[in-house]
């Protein structure tokens, strides 16, 4: 796990450059720094090191030194790659998976991403060929973003590092802000900075001095049609799945350091961690973050597992203080706005792990994509099957069940509730049916930008976007894979992995690993008939049949228990009052995204206690704004590039013909 | 009933559109234009029940009654004529 950049075509002073990206991302990897030029091009590399500690640092070459790779990430299923490149007459020197790549990619070129199982971005260096090859993992678990700059081609693990060359230019895009304000996050490959890109999860790109040769797909979530779908009997599969994810834990604990595990009190952390200290081991580490306020707070079951395995647990309390205060640096970290605090706990509990000297955990991260455990799946079977008979009085009626909090007092709202959730005859076949209420509801949070972004946006709507990217058979595939794959494709990446996952986690230096994101497990549920998922209205059923003997009926059959956090109490209910700063007037004319009038009233709501009413979409369009903000001051206006300073390099491979 | 109009119409443009009153006709349906969502409704009521001193039986949640500025005025003159 660590940091990589590099530099195509990096002009003069190359070392000196890509010592500055790599400074710039330090907390990626602060164990050892190496570096790779010649005369086309520089790697740098920073490394937390987890795997061949003593011969691990990269850049790591091929037998002749014609290859050169900055990786950050792990191969899990390496020592099997390796048997298979011994026998292919390689010779690997070093006992890392980095190496394992490199004599991978010579063997089979861009094909040998097939065989990588794991959640890696790299960059290989062809001298010979003089090409440059990227590469990211089949779901995106690490980061891998570009941009070119004049002549310059240049990639990083984070933006930051891209920004400290000064000739990258440093602008939000007002695109990728609507996508934000609207599908929660931006559509790959775009980022909320202007011209800066990330190569898409599952991708590879190949360059030459000129540019860009050709971007593909390695892999993508998978379809099955209902005729080719896994034929074998429940029982069966319960079996292949409780083999698959076993094996799926068994590799991700390699490590030449110790492996802890996330513990949430939910569902999909019990069943990792249950499943390592049934089988690999009984004194395991597991980490927890509590909140003091109780509506939020999972201890209880957090402690009924720690109990039921025995392990030995650190936990954290917080309360609405720690999350004012870290928020601004979770911003820096995810690059990108955000609309929930929830990454602010994450980042808090990565540090938590890491002062335990740990640098790995496993975390229950992606069942609920995987095995469908989000009511977004359950609200768009309610809503197909109703609109199969879009006149009846009872099958809206689900919907009630589906979201209690909202039906508090069903009859009082049901008119109106029923209206919002409505279906037409045939509106199933919308391809984006499962997520379109959403999006529309999130989107109406695009009333608080500014006359200058409207104008700029026009008639964009991202929507169209998404639509856009979609396979030509799409809206034919049943609801379920339709919703996971949105759900997969834009969510899962570009937030649950990044600011919840990667952004916050290597903000401390703490890798994630996650189990059900093998991509064997997602191949294999996509197989699944979608009812083994979700079993009328019963969520992640087959996951819950296969393990729910290992873990304590209250856990398996408990609501799930999103946080959010009480917006007005953190931001408007102590501290130094930075959130009324980012908000003033003054501010918001500066930046110039928002609209200062409207904003003003959001605040007033949130404030003003004859007002106030909670509306998760209200808190949305406040944490949305002021991380805008807070993202302007930090990337914009007081990014000094020119002040990072270039990091001690600990391995230098020079094959300059004139060195400087 | 104008003055009843110019305070539920200043309520809606303050706490819904923020501030912003462009493209608010008395006739606007709050639901088609996205203005006002599932939670938003009820906050309406607990405004008019306090605001006018009134009580919203729940067989009156209906479109007809509350979505737009017309409706409420019209439904808020039945009320307090019968009160």
């Amino acid at each position: 796990m660590c940091g990589i950049a590099g530099i195509l075509k990096p002009g003069p002073e190359p070392q000196q450059l890509v010592a500055r990206m790599i400074a710039a991302m330090r907390h990626r990897g602060p164990d050892e720094t190496g570096i790779y030029v010649d005369d086309h091009v520089a790697l740098g590399h920073a490394r937390l090191s987890i795997i061949g500690l003593a011969d691990g640092t990269q850049p790591i070459g091929n037998e002749d030194g014609t290859l050169w790779i900055v990786f950050n990430g792990e191969i899990f299923n390496y020592p099997a790659l390796k048997v298979d490149l011994e026998k292919r007459g390689h010779s690997i020197r070093t006992g890392t998976d980095t190496e394992i790549i490199v004599h991978m990619y010579e063997e089979y070129g861009p094909d040998c991403l097939r065989h990588l199982n794991g959640q890696f971005a790299f960059a290989i260096w062809d001298s010979r060929q003089e090409t440059l090859f990227l590469a990211r993992d089949r779901v995106g678990i690490r980061p891998l973003h570009y941009c070119r700059a004049g002549d310059r081609f240049l990639f990083a693990s984070e933006i930051k590092a891209l920004f400290v060359d000064p000739s990258v230019t440093r602008e939000l895009d007002t695109r990728a802000l609507s996508q934000v304000f609207t599908v929660w996050t931006t559509l790959t490959p775009t980022t909320v900075f202007k011209d800066v890109y990330e190569l898409p999860p599952g991708h590879f790109m190949l360059l030459d001095k000129r540019g860009m040769v050709r971007m593909e797909p390695f892999w993508s979530i998978p379809y099955v049609p209902p005729g080719a779908r896994e034929p074998a009997s429940l029982e069966h599969a319960t079996e292949q799945l409780r083999e698959l994810l076993l094996d799926a834990i068994r590799i991700r604990l390699r490590a030449d350091v110790p492996v802890g595990a996330y513990l949430s009190g939910g569902l999909d952390s019990s069943i990792i961690t249950a499943l390592i200290s049934g089988h690999f081991n009984n004194n395991l580490r597991t980490f927890s973050i509590g909140f003091k306020e109780q509506a939020f707070d999972e201890t209880p079951y957090q402690q009924m597992m720690v109990e039921h395995l025995g392990t030995d647990h650190s936990r954290l309390l917080i309360d609405n203080g720690d999350i004012r205060e870290n928020f601004p640096a979770v911003v820096r970290h995810c690059e990108k706005p955000i609309l929930r605090t929830a990454p602010v706990p994450m980042y808090l509990l990565s540090r938590l792990v890491r002062e335990n000297n740990f640098k790995v955990v496993l975390t229950g991260e992606g069942a609920d994509e995987v095995f469908a455990g989000y009511n977004i799946f359950k609200e768009a079977k309610i809503r197909q099957f109703w609109s199969k008979n879009p006149g009846s009085a009872f099958r809206p009626l689900l919907l009630e069940r589906l979201y209690p909090y909202i039906f508090k007092n069903p009859a009082r709202a049901r008119t109106y509730l029923r209206k919002f959730f409505a279906v037409t005859a045939g509106s199933a076949a919308d391809p984006i049916f499962s997520h379109r209420i959403r999006w529309g509801n999130t989107g109406k949070n695009s009333t608080f930008f500014s006359s200058r972004v409207m104008a700029e946006l026009g008639s964009y709507q991202p929507e169209t976007d998404v639509l856009h990217a979609l396979p030509a058979d799409f809206g034919d595939r049943d609801m379920l894979s339709r919703a996971q794959t949105l759900e997969m494709e834009i969510f899962l990446s570009n937030y649950l992995l990044s600011s919840q996952g990667d952004r916050v986690a290597m903000g401390n230096s703490l890798e994630l690993r996650v189990p059900f994101l093998d991509y064997r497990v997602i191949e294999f549920a996509m197989k699944l008939p979608p009812q083994w998922k979700l079993k009328v209205l019963k969520e992640k059923f087959i996951l819950k049949k296969t393990f729910g003997a290992l873990i304590p009926d209250e856990i398996v059959s408990r609501p799930k228990h999103p946080y959010r956090a009480p917006i007005r109490d953190v931001f408007f209910g102590g501290g130094d009052g930075y959130a009324h700063e980012y908000l003033s007037e003054g501010n918001l004319k500066k930046t110039g995204y928002f609209n200062p009038l409207k904003t003003r009233n959001l605040v007033n709501r949130f404030i003003k206690d004859d007002r106030f009413v909670e509306s998760e979409t209200q808190n949305m369009a406040l944490i949305g704004i002021l991380s805008t903000q807070i993202l302007h001051e930090q990337y914009i206006e007081n990014f000094f590039a020119q002040s990072v300073q270039p990091v001690a390099v600990d391995k230098i491979i020079d094959r300059r013909k004139a060195k400087t | 009933m104008s003055e009843m109009r110019e305070q539920v119409r200043a309520y809606i443009v303050d706490n819904f559109l923020f501030g912003d009153d462009n493209g608010l006709e008395d006739s606007t349906s709050f639901l088609e234009s996205g203005m006002i969502d599932s939670t938003g409704i009820l906050e309406v009521i607990s405004y008019l029940e306090e605001q006018f001193a009134i009580k919203v039986h729940d067989d009156e949640l209906i479109p007809e009654n509350l979505d737009s500025v017309g409706n409420i005025v019209g439904f808020l003159g039945t009320k307090m004529a019968a009160a």
